[in-house]
């Protein structure tokens, strides 16, 4: 673009700003000691947003000249070198992630990030069954999660059962919850879909929230029992009958630390081994194949019904698995936990690790919420960026890190398939 | 009997604001076939920017009401059909004709963006106004309860038909109204035919974002208080509204914005306040799972 | 006619008053015909003459309005057609393809066979459970489903593309490949919905041999076809609709000297065909 123009249309750029950002910016409505509300004025900052406008306006347009930013699904310069090194990044992050306690240098925070990203990797593993492969548009994932998370504490609460007896329970009862909501929905198409589980997610938050006498409503369930390893419990005392004791260690609160993180790469790849599993196999292709054309399926005689039921129930376990993963590390739950935004975080690093791949979700989720974690320090500014990512990445790589399909089977040598060809279902 | 009919006359008032919101969902739905995401969080910038617009005036001296609230909805209108234009332009149009998820994730980003960006810039606190519009009209007594249809009512529904029938106007009867329904119909052929489609687009946008804009006025004046989050609830059920209605089509989404009011109303009156939002959502499951194509809406016959 | 001198059991679709509307519009009006085992059925008519609706009744895309499509299995009951739900038409076995080529277009056209013999495979898989945890029956079944698969893409010419998702495909071998689906299923009767169209002469002819060579190999055809070179040179019967009613059902070349035949592809006071 020529200067001239590029100028002008920074200045546009910057008009705009002005308008969006002078009334919402430049006054501030704050609460006076009173109670009333009154006008604070911060023009500065108006000025310093809408210069950075202009400057950036006019710095993208001239650098990236006629071209503009556009949405690319091809192959980037680093998703071409991501391909190649795919079969390598993925046993090399294997091999960090179980290494991870151990590296020198890695403490307790270190680990407890490293519990939330894995956490996500396996919601992202979970929803990438229903989302990735069969193609169904799921915005109340975190239903699931909730309800495995409060399965969890009230069978531990009420009937006193542990972990180990709770967890395969926590993921029955969500992909119970799986199929009791997607028999009547899973016939709606996409968007209808999408929002009809949004409205269940909220759902099922808002009885939470309500229902004090058993969920304890906004306060939440506490004391959830810790995990123990197989019985021994991790406790400081350090008596023959706990997990230092029994294996003659010094006692420290690092070890379940240690356990936590184990289980939940354990979980993780749990679910990410059925996922390969199933993919390769007819129930997974069928699911692929539903996303692809379910009228083709019909007439193949598939049955859609069950086939999408099944995904939606297997994601539903897993997120249930990951839910009583959450109560037992938090030995809390509330309903805070289980809002709309975290099904949106989940959603958002399964498009954005590439729909179906399973390297792109775990890396993904290692960006966004590793990512999000070392901007602790911008506190609601955090968000802010986290959205604005969103955008940016999806108007960027609306394919997502991983934009191509590998085939399951081949006669010759498997191709990776162009995203462009790959369609992402329509229910 | 009495109590019934003030919730009538209640749950009129609120469904007429869940309508104006749902008119924006169903227009952006029925041209580029997307749930546009940001839109309750549009409908929270006009809140805000109405809220900022009655200080200014109070400041000003501005005391009179009606005068009030006609420059309040005119700032709100102006600014938020900005934010209106601008989501579309910044989250859509780059991924126009890209695949289906990516508007809708980079809508649900923009959404959390503009929540998190008035969080930053008015604070998380509520925000509590004083009433503009005080006292009303006692339409019926029965014993001591007497229904009230205050000003403000009165308001809420004047300015909503208006800004309905207005837009009603715009859509059916003028060139820009045609070019739209085109674009519903038929984007690549309307463009075929000299339609500038990414102007129709726009201009939708701006329109639905206008509507949003008198509801969250409308909003402010009705409850006094507002936060960052009131977009996120109120956009999910006018979004409920849109489908009951029928998506795409607008009389289904006035209708549907007024049904939701009323449910929404008479269940917190009759049966339990905390459960209202699970009424709401409960309604929208139902009738996707009975009548998928809304009260108002076309069948859509699968070609096979 | 001549369905009155065969034997019943030589039967394999039974198509008696069929109706269909659509709202206030009979689209298909008291269809009656039959096709015969063993042989290539064509179903012709003008555009609108509801050939589609009968096809997509009678692989339940659509439920009828009135009357019964039966598929008659030897040895067993007909089974009753329009009263199953749409996947349990093709395990009754009728495959179809789509008039519009419906592949999977982002999996290779291997993928696109073996989700064609799902039924087998998943039953074979344990329903997935057993699969999982790696049965050994499994790998067996699926050697079999590509073996199979391998024979079709060979005898459709696709054996050098197996591994090419199906969208990169060119058309004419998409049209093959829907057709080498469809096969996997193992129907008893295959319902093609012009197979030749956008095909040129050649690939047409092609097609005529493959028809030709699934039918020796046993499996009744019913197709709708525009292409009347393909349809006279290898059906053995002809059925034609027009406006919904059939007008005739005969050997080809009885058919091309029925005067209402010639009216309906000639006739001048039809509006829908200056329509269309």
């Amino acid at each position: 673009m020529i200067p001239a123009a590029a100028l002008r249309d920074a200045g546009l750029a910057a008009l705009v700003a002005l308008g969006l950002f002078a009334p919402l910016v430049g006054l501030r409505t704050d609460v006076s000691p009173t109670g009333g509300l009154f006008l604070r004025t911060r023009w500065a900052d108006v000025a310093i947003v809408c210069g950075i406008v202009f400057l950036g306006r006019l710095v993208l347009s001239l650098w990236l000249g006629q071209r503009g930013l556009r949405p690319s699904t091809g192959p980037g310069p680093w998703t071409a070198r991501l391909e190649r090194a795919g079969a390598f990044v993925a046993p090399v992050l294997l091999g960090l992630a179980v290494v991870l306690p151990f590296i020198p240098g890695i403490g307790r925070y270190e680990l407890d990030i490293g519990i939330l990203v894995l956490t996500y990797v396996m919601l992202g593993w979970g929803l990438n069954i229903v989302v990735g492969l069969a193609g169904l548009l799921d915005l109340g994932y975190v239903a699931f999660y909730a309800i495995g998370a409060y399965s969890y504490a009230l069978l531990a609460q009420y009937f006193g059962l542990s972990f180990w007896v709770c967890l395969p329970l926590a993921g029955i009862l969500a992909a119970f919850w799986g199929v009791l909501l997607g028999f009547p929905v899973l016939r709606l198409r996409g968007d209808y879909l999408a929002i009809v589980t949004l409205a269940f997610g909220e759902i099922i938050r808002v009885v939470l929230i309500n229902w004090v006498g058993l969920t304890g409503g906004p306060n939440g369930i506490g004391g959830i029992p810790r995990p123990s390893f197989f019985g021994l419990p991790f406790s400081m005392e350090g008596g023959p009958g706990t997990f230092a004791g029994f294996f003659g260690l010094e006692p420290s609160p690092t070890h379940r630390v240690i356990f936590l993180y184990y289980l939940i790469l354990g979980l993780a790849l749990l679910t990410n081994w059925v996922t390969i599993r199933l993919r390769r196999q007819p129930l997974g292709r069928a699911w692929e194949a539903l996303r692809e054309d379910e009228i083709a399926c019909r007439a193949l005689g598939i049955n859609v019904t069950t086939t999408k039921l099944s995904a939606f129930a297997l994601g539903a376990m897993f997120g249930g698995f990951a839910g009583a993963f959450f109560a037992t590390r938090q030995a809390f739950v509330s309903p805070e936990s289980f809002t709309f935004i975290e099904s949106a975080i989940i959603l958002a690093i399964v498009v954005l690790g590439g729909l179906g791949s399973q390297v792109g979700v775990a890396i993904a989720a290692l960006v966004m919420i590793g990512g999000f974690e070392l901007f602790r320090d911008l506190d609601e500014w955090r968000m802010l960026v986290f959205g604005g990512a969103m955008v940016a990445i999806m108007v960027l790589r609306p394919r997502g890190l991983v934009g191509t399909r590998t085939p399951t089977v081949a006669l010759g040598k498997k191709r990776a398939i162009s995203g462009d060809l790959v369609s992402e279902g329509h229910g | 009997m009495a109590y019934a009919l003030q919730q009538l006359i209640n749950g009129i008032s609120l469904g007429m604001i869940y309508g104006l919101i749902a008119v924006g969902y169903t227009m952006v739905y029925g041209i580029i076939g997307m749930i546009n995401f940001a839109h309750g969080d549009v409908f929270m910038i006009g809140a805000f920017v109405a809220l900022i617009a009655l200080l200014l005036l109070q400041l000003g001296g501005v005391m009179d009401g009606t005068a009030a609230i006609l420059l309040m909805l005119l700032a709100s209108v102006a600014v938020t059909a900005l934010y209106g234009w601008t989501v579309e332009r910044v989250a859509y149009r780059p991924l126009r004709g890209s695949f289906r998820l990516a508007p809708l994730i980079s809508a649900i980003g923009l959404s959390i963006v503009l929540q998190n960006y008035v969080q930053v810039s008015q604070g998380a606190r509520v925000k509590p106004v004083e009433a503009v519009l005080r006292g009303g009209v006692e339409v019926f007594r029965e014993g001591d309860f007497a229904v009230q249809l205050s000003y403000m009512q009165m308001l809420i529904i004047g300015t909503t038909l208006a800004a309905l029938a207005a837009f009603t106007i715009l859509v059916t009867r003028t060139p820009l109204g045609r070019a739209m329904r085109a674009c519903e119909q038929d984007r690549k052929m309307a463009a075929l035919l000299g339609i500038d489609t990414d102007r129709t687009i726009s201009l939708t946008f701006v329109i639905g974002a206008a509507l949003a804009a008198v509801a969250g006025t409308m909003y402010l004046l009705r409850y006094g208080v507002i936060d960052f989050y009131i977009g996120f609830l109120a956009g999910v059920k006018a979004f409920t509204a849109a489908v009951l209605g029928g998506i795409g089509s607008l009389p289904g989404a006035v209708l549907g914005g007024l049904l939701i009011g009323l449910i929404e109303t008479f269940w917190s009156a009759y049966f339990s306040v905390q459960y209202k939002d699970v009424a709401a959502f409960s309604i929208l499951v139902l009738t996707l799972i009975f009548l998928p194509t809304g009260l108002l809406g076309r069948q859509e016959v699968e070609k096979v | 006619m001549r369905d009155g001198d065969r034997p019943r059991r030589d039967m394999i679709l039974e198509v008696a008053g069929l109706t269909m509307r659509f709202g206030g519009l009979v689209a298909v009006d008291t269809v009656s015909f039959t096709a015969m085992r063993g042989e290539i059925t064509a179903l012709i008519g003008p555009n609108g003459a509801g050939k589609t609706t009968v096809f997509n009744c009678i692989t339940g895309f659509y439920r009828p309005s009135d009357g019964a499509i039966r598929l008659h299995v030897p040895g067993a009951l007909p089974v009753e057609l329009h009263a199953l739900a749409g996947h349990n038409i093709a395990r009754a076995g009728v495959a179809r393809s789509f008039q519009n080529i419906r592949l999977f277009p982002g999996m290779t056209a291997l993928e696109n066979l073996l989700i064609a013999q799902h039924n087998t495979l998943m039953a074979a898989s344990g329903w997935g459970i057993g699969a999982v945890l790696g049965l050994s029956r499994y790998p067996r079944a699926e050697r079999e489903a590509i073996e199979k698969a391998r024979r079709w893409l060979d005898a459709t010419r696709l054996l050098e593309r197996a591994d090419d998702p199906a969208g990169s495909l060119p058309y004419g071998a998409q049209r093959r490949l829907e057709i080498a689906r469809a096969m996997c299923t193992e129907p008893s009767l295959l319902c093609l919905d012009e197979p030749a169209a956008g095909l040129n002469p050649r690939e047409s002819d092609e097609l005529a041999r493959l028809l030709l060579e699934i039918r020796a190999g046993g499996t009744s055809i019913l197709l709708i076809e525009h292409d009347m070179g393909v349809v006279m040179r290898i059906s053995d019967r002809v059925v034609v609709l027009d406006h919904g009613k059939l007008i005739a059902a005969d050997a080809p070349a009885a058919v091309r000297a029925d005067p209402r035949v010639i009216a309906a592809y000639l006739g001048v006071d039809d509006p829908e065909e200056t329509a269309a």
